[in-house]
């Protein structure tokens, strides 16, 4: 029985991006292709430096190319007016960070709505969806709390929330368990494994962290501001090193 | 997105009481400063509302009410042959000293005015018989005088009373009556009898009369009146209304021209503006500073909301509501405190405490610029923040 080819949902076309001018000029990013699948997690690894950060900045459209496109969805994103780019993330794109980025003033359930209320949905509607979605990450029980009152581990979780709440087609994960110990880094990979990994979404998770490489489906190995190589995980996690 | 806005700022409790704060001495220095200031140039025209009079006549080169040049008594007789005037009365007004029973002195406003008329006489007594003014050594004295003139301030029981005598310049000075009256600029109380007893009571000189007041005939403006007091007299008419930024009807104002004269020639707008600015810097600084390290401290989030897809609009939609927030309270804070200040000088009757409509909406508007600067660092800090260094930590 053949194997059905997984739908591209990013498509990175030759994408080079430059700091600085003159003598001082550092190209950090040199023609990078790249494609993530529907339905997949993709992580991109490499040393520091290396441009995966900035590569993610610009597929989430955060940080505009030199050259080259980004198709996410289908959209081009670089061809996009900045306040179309803005609406596209507020609807399209979740976010993971990696220090959580929660608003510490806030409990739990107001961090896990603020996309929705970007979006202009109702304070109170954006608040029950929150805690709905609290209850999938298993912090249900812990709405009421300030993001002070969690362990590394929780909060993460309530991020994850928050990315998921308005249930978008891509989601951009920068390191998003090197604040957390091996357990709880595990324990997040497995529950980012189960509620974001769906057909109609795809993944990008920016890591350094080689234990949670299983939990892709593709990686895609940077060096010096170019994808060397694009491992898929089905066939074994690769042996990478990257520092 | 709003509401998000004013939870991030109720939220950190330190900043959100430090900016109130802030806001609250810069309202309460302003507001409280200018009424105080206003109440003491009002002060400064309390002869003309304890002598109520249309017109005061006075010499040609006198420019306010407290500093009066000595006039012949023929002057009153000049006024009075002026058509558009009705009737027209000498006024003594002078600082004298009374000798209290246990030979200590204290600083009064003598008021001497006509007898038979007794045109300037108190307008509003709370105690005695106005016509008893004729009866003879007899004076009228104002509600602050009860205090300062009885044996012991201290006990309100004990303050002087309808009956009670002192000395003026060793004649005695029976008080028939007691007048609710403006307090004096120098804190003297006011006291009235008539102009001849007046002139005894005073140490005597060439020329004794002080000013003349006078009234419009009937259907003459005042305007007018005043207009051909000056023509016919050569003397210096004034209008005895309300003080008014009008320059040329603020020329013949006697209240308008008073105060002027101590805006122009006293350091006390100098000392009052100071205070005033010191509030205004006061509310920048600390609200500016405040906010401005408010909105640094939430750069990250707010850099994480902007990645989040909230627009540069929504972002400074918040951080304008968030400062008008505390804007508002500390206003709001400010303005309770005056008006308790008020309640406590209008009770006691110092020190000076006048009002206007036009003080809050001005410290209003001053709070709303404190506000707006505040605002826009904060905005020109979120606007500059690109979202991608949310990435960069």
């Amino acid at each position: 029985m053949a194997v059905a080819t997984p739908k591209p949902a990013v498509i990175v076309r030759g994408i080079v991006k430059s700091f600085g001018d003159g003598d001082s000029k550092l190209t950090v990013l040199k023609g990078i292709d790249l494609q993530a699948a529907d339905g997949e997690i993709m992580m991109l690894v490499g040393p520091s430096g290396c441009g995966k950060t900035t590569l993610i900045s610009i597929i989430a459209g955060t940080m505009n190319a030199d050259k080259g496109d980004v198709e996410v969805f289908g959209e081009h994103l670089l061809k996009l007016k900045k306040s179309a780019i803005t609406r596209f993330r507020a609807q399209n794109i979740g976010f993971i960070f990696q220090s959580f980025n929660l608003i510490p003033t806030l409990n739990c359930a107001e961090n896990v709505s603020v996309p929705l209320l970007i979006q202009g949905v109702s304070a109170r509607k954006a608040e029950q969806k929150g805690r709905e979605m609290l209850e999938r990450v298993g912090l249900g029980d812990k709405w009421r709390n300030r993001p002070n009152q969690l362990s590394g581990g929780q909060q993460q979780r309530v991020a994850i929330a928050r990315a998921l709440v308005h249930e978008p087609r891509l989601i951009i994960c920068d390191e998003p368990t090197a604040a957390l110990d091996a357990k709880n880094g595990a324990m997040i990979m497995e529950l980012f494994h189960d509620v974001a990994r769906k057909p109609g979404r795809a993944v990008i998770i920016v890591t350094h962290d080689n234990r949670i490489y299983k939990y892709a489906d593709q990686i895609a190995q940077m060096e010096d501001g170019k994808i060397i190589e694009v491992h898929r995980v089905e066939n074994g996690v690769p042996d990478l090193d990257i520092h | 997105m709003l509401g998000l806005a004013l939870k991030m700022l109720f939220g950190d409790t330190a900043k959100y009481l430090m900016l109130v704060a802030g806001l609250f001495v810069a309202t309460f220095l302003m507001a409280q400063q200018t009424a105080v200031f206003c109440g003491l140039m009002l002060w400064t025209t309390s002869t003309l509302k304890n002598v109520p009079a249309p017109i005061w006549v006075v010499e040609s080169k006198v420019a306010q009410i407290n500093e009066t040049n000595p006039m012949r008594d023929t002057d009153v007789a000049l006024v009075r042959s002026v058509d558009s005037v009705a009737w027209a009365m000498p006024i003594f007004a002078g600082i004298q000293r009374v000798r209290m029973p246990d030979g200590s002195f204290k600083v009064i406003n003598l008021i001497g005015v006509d007898a038979t008329s007794l045109a300037g006489a108190p307008p509003k007594l709370i105690a005695g018989n106005i016509d008893d003014l004729r009866l003879p050594n007899t004076v009228i004295i104002d509600d602050l005088a009860i205090e300062r003139l009885s044996k012991n301030p201290k006990d309100k029981k004990a303050g002087i009373k309808v009956g009670d005598s002192f000395e003026i310049n060793d004649i005695e000075a029976r008080v028939v009556g007691i007048a609710k009256a403006m307090r004096s600029f120098t804190g003297g109380p006011y006291i009235w009898t008539t102009y001849e007893r007046a002139l005894q009571y005073s140490p005597p000189s060439r020329k004794m009369l002080s000013a003349v007041i006078a009234a419009p005939k009937p259907g003459v403006s005042r305007e007018k009146a005043i207009e051909e007091i000056e023509r016919v007299t050569g003397l210096k008419a004034y209008s005895n209304g309300e003080f008014t930024f009008n320059g040329e009807v603020g020329k013949h104002e006697f209240n308008t021209s008073t105060i002027w004269w101590y805006v122009k020639n006293t350091g006390i707008p100098i000392s009052f503006g100071i205070t005033v600015i010191v509030g205004l810097l006061t509310g920048i600084a600390i609200a500016s500073q405040t906010f401005y390290s408010f909105v640094l401290e939430n750069m990250k989030h707010l850099g994480a909301l902007k990645a989040m897809g909230a627009s540069n609009l929504t972002l400074c939609s918040m951080l304008i509501l968030q400062s008008f927030t505390v804007g508002l309270i500390g206003f709001g804070i400010g303005l309770f405190a005056t008006a308790g200040f008020a309640r406590g000088a209008l009770a006691n009757q110092q020190p000076p405490f006048f009002m206007t409509w036009h003080v809050p909406v001005v410290v209003f508007i001053v709070i709303t610029g404190i506000c707006s600067f505040a605002a826009l660092l904060g905005i020109w800090r979120v606007s500059r923040y690109e979202p991608a260094m949310v990435f960069r930590g």
